[in-house]
């Protein structure tokens, strides 16, 4: 539905540069998985792509620039869910799902009918249905990460731009999101923008990953291409060894060293 | 995987486009809760009128509004019509106006800078009118502070120039909502510092300003009504009005940029508007506590977490909590007054200690 271009794309907080010159390209309904260490700049480059923080470079959605865009039309184009969202504590998941309208709402106006059908559709795809009317606090981990899931398909944009959606959830709450982001894809040809710390998941979603390291994109390609035990061993400054999964994909396996100390 | 994504396929292809689920409820304002308020207000407006200092006798009064309303002839006396009329009634106007005022500020700053201890007086508001109304008793001793006048305008300038201090302070510190709070903070300590120095030069002020401080809604007529009544409506129209990006504001200033608005100018807005509408109500009432923070969380608790159900029945529960309190102050040690922010703590807070509980306890 929207494919994403980026080049040059240098951002930072007050002055500091924290991503420098990254340059991608994502088809339509691809999934593109970010990975890298611990402050590689992977929050920060999701951000500069929505215009969310100071940046230099250029994206484009389908062609057009975001950055020329009204920020209602970047709202229309390009979804968020942050790594750690802050909840309103007083709303229930309906609300919450509603504020994922915004950008079709009239500024102050109120939702219309077509906004609710929205939400409810938004709901029933991501089993939230039954929790229409919690309050966002009495949500387990898995359900809240599926309600801002569900707050930015309610935006209804052609890409997603997801901040560690699986931050929090075991491995069966991991896949399942997961999973429904993929056939979200499928069935919609939504554009997948993820950064993620899991390897191994990250190898298995993703089309294609990129690997950025102090802000600089130092791998590109596909899963089997990025995740090799040289290239992870230099950057993630870990011992590691890359498996094969019996459908050949790769298995990210940390390796503990050869003699751990003791203690008496 | 590859086994994953074919089945995947296969679901795709047989069921179509998901179905939809029921229309979901949503959490707005609901016709029950706002003809509840109504009522609750009508209800205490017309008991207050009802009752006061002067004893005009009940029946008398409801008469004398009937007579007005059908253009029937009037039971009271000239004085006493007069008293009605310029005196009871606007008094009790007046409540309404600014506990609505008090209350409406309260819930959008609460909601502004997500913190549920945030009140119309955070951000400099209180101390800079306290300041400039010391200011104006120490060196205009003959001023009344009951009337309008040079008072009210000086509590109406202090009071914005208060805010508008936090607010260049905040700015110049950085963007973050938290650093506008610690800004009013160090403003409100600092204007109050100087309202204490200026009051101890001129020890025979302290009583005036002492009572100015505590709150007092005598009018002279309804000149004060007609100072709180354009901005209290303006606050109201653009806070209502700003209700569901309040509910925004809460999810965060990157989140809310992302959803296609700027919570900068959203703030700036309702923090204007909110401040005008404090600024009148302290120019006419004096330091009214305890309205503007609690009254935003009676109606949390009882109506619902959206702003867009907080903020309207803030000003009709504000409103009808005011009048209640006036009533009291005027009543209880009659013909004597109690300073009306020592009914509202005092009467509002077991209320809302109770209401804690219970709460809790569902």
């Amino acid at each position: 539905m929207s494919a994403v271009e980026i080049s040059g794309l240098s951002a930072g907080y007050r002055g500091r540069t924290v991503v420098s010159d990254v340059s991608a390209g994502i088809e339509s309904g691809g999934w593109l998985g970010v990975i890298g260490p611990n402050g590689s700049g992977k929050s920060t480059l999701l951000k500069a792509v929505l215009g969310l923080v100071e940046h230099t470079g250029r994206v484009l959605v389908d062609g057009r620039a975001v950055t020329g865009l009204r920020h209602r039309d970047r709202a229309r184009s390009l979804g968020y869910a942050p790594q750690l969202p802050q909840l309103p504590v007083g709303l229930t998941v309906t609300d919450y799902v509603l504020l994922g309208r915004t950008p079709h709402t009239g500024l102050l106006g109120r939702e219309s009918g077509t906004d609710l059908d929205v939400v409810a559709e938004v709901l029933h795809r991501l089993d939230l249905t039954r929790m229409a009317d919690r309050k966002l606090p009495t949500l387990s981990g898995g359900e809240r990460q599926r309600a801002v899931l569900a707050r930015a398909l309610a935006q209804r944009t052609g890409v997603l731009l997801l901040d560690e959606p699986t931050t929090g959830l075991d491995v069966g709450h991991a896949q399942e999101l997961l999973d429904l982001v993929d056939r979200l894809r499928h069935e919609q040809g939504t554009t997948v923008v993820t950064t993620l710390h899991d390897l191994t998941m990250a190898g298995q979603y993703a089309e294609r990953l990129l690997l950025l390291d102090q802000g600089a994109v130092t791998a590109e390609g596909t899963p089997e291409e990025v995740l090799t035990a040289d290239t992870l061993e230099e950057h993630y400054t870990a011992r590691i060894s890359v498996l094969r999964a019996p459908d050949g994909s790769p298995v990210v396996a940390p390796v503990r060293a050869a003699e751990p100390r003791r203690r008496a | 995987m590859s086994e994953l994504r074919a089945g995947t396929a296969v679901t795709d292809g047989s069921s179509g486009a998901p179905e939809r689920g029921a229309r979901p409820r949503r959490n707005a304002l609901r016709p029950v809760h706002v003809l509840c308020g109504l009522a609750v207000l009508v209800a205490l407006t017309l008991l207050s009128a009802l009752i006061g200092a002067a004893d005009l006798g009940w029946q008398r009064v409801l008469a004398e509004i009937g007579a007005q309303l059908t253009g029937g002839r009037s039971p009271l006396s000239g004085r006493e019509a007069a008293i009605l009329w310029q005196l009871r009634v606007p008094r009790v106007v007046l409540a309404s106006l600014v506990g609505a005022a008090l209350a409406v500020s309260g819930a959008a700053f609460q909601g502004v800078f997500r913190n549920p201890l945030a009140d119309p007086y955070l951000l400099g508001a209180a101390a800079g009118a306290g300041l400039s109304v010391t200011v104006v008793v120490t060196t205009v001793p003959q001023v009344d502070l009951g009337s309008t006048g040079l008072a009210q305008l000086a509590a109406f300038g202090g009071a914005l120039g208060g805010v508008g201090l936090t607010w260049l302070i905040g700015r110049s510190a950085g963007p973050d909502t938290a650093t506008l709070v610690l800004a009013g903070v160090a403003v409100g300590a600092f204007l109050t510092a100087a309202q204490t120095f200026v009051q101890q030069l001129r020890v025979e002020s302290l009583q005036r300003v002492y009572m100015w401080i505590l709150g007092n809604l005598s009018t002279s007529g309804w000149d004060e009504v007609l100072v709180v009544l354009p901005t209290s409506a303006l606050a109201a129209v653009v806070l209502c009005a700003c209700s569901r990006l309040l509910d925004l504001l809460g999810t965060g200033d990157e989140e809310a940029s992302a959803l296609g608005v700027r919570p900068g100018r959203v703030r700036a807005l309702v923090l204007v508007a909110a401040s005008l509408a404090t600024a009148s109500a302290v120019s006419v009432a004096g330091l009214i506590g305890f309205v503007g923070l609690v009254v935003p969380h009676l109606v949390r608790l009882t109506a619902g977490g959206s702003y867009r159900v907080i903020v309207p029945l803030s000003l009709l529960f504000g409103g009808s909590f005011l009048v209640g309190a006036d009533m009291l102050a005027r009543t209880v040690m009659a013909p004597a007054e109690l300073p009306i922010g020592v009914v509202t703590a005092f009467t509002g807070a077991p209320f809302f200690a109770l209401l804690l509980r219970t709460n809790r306890t569902r």
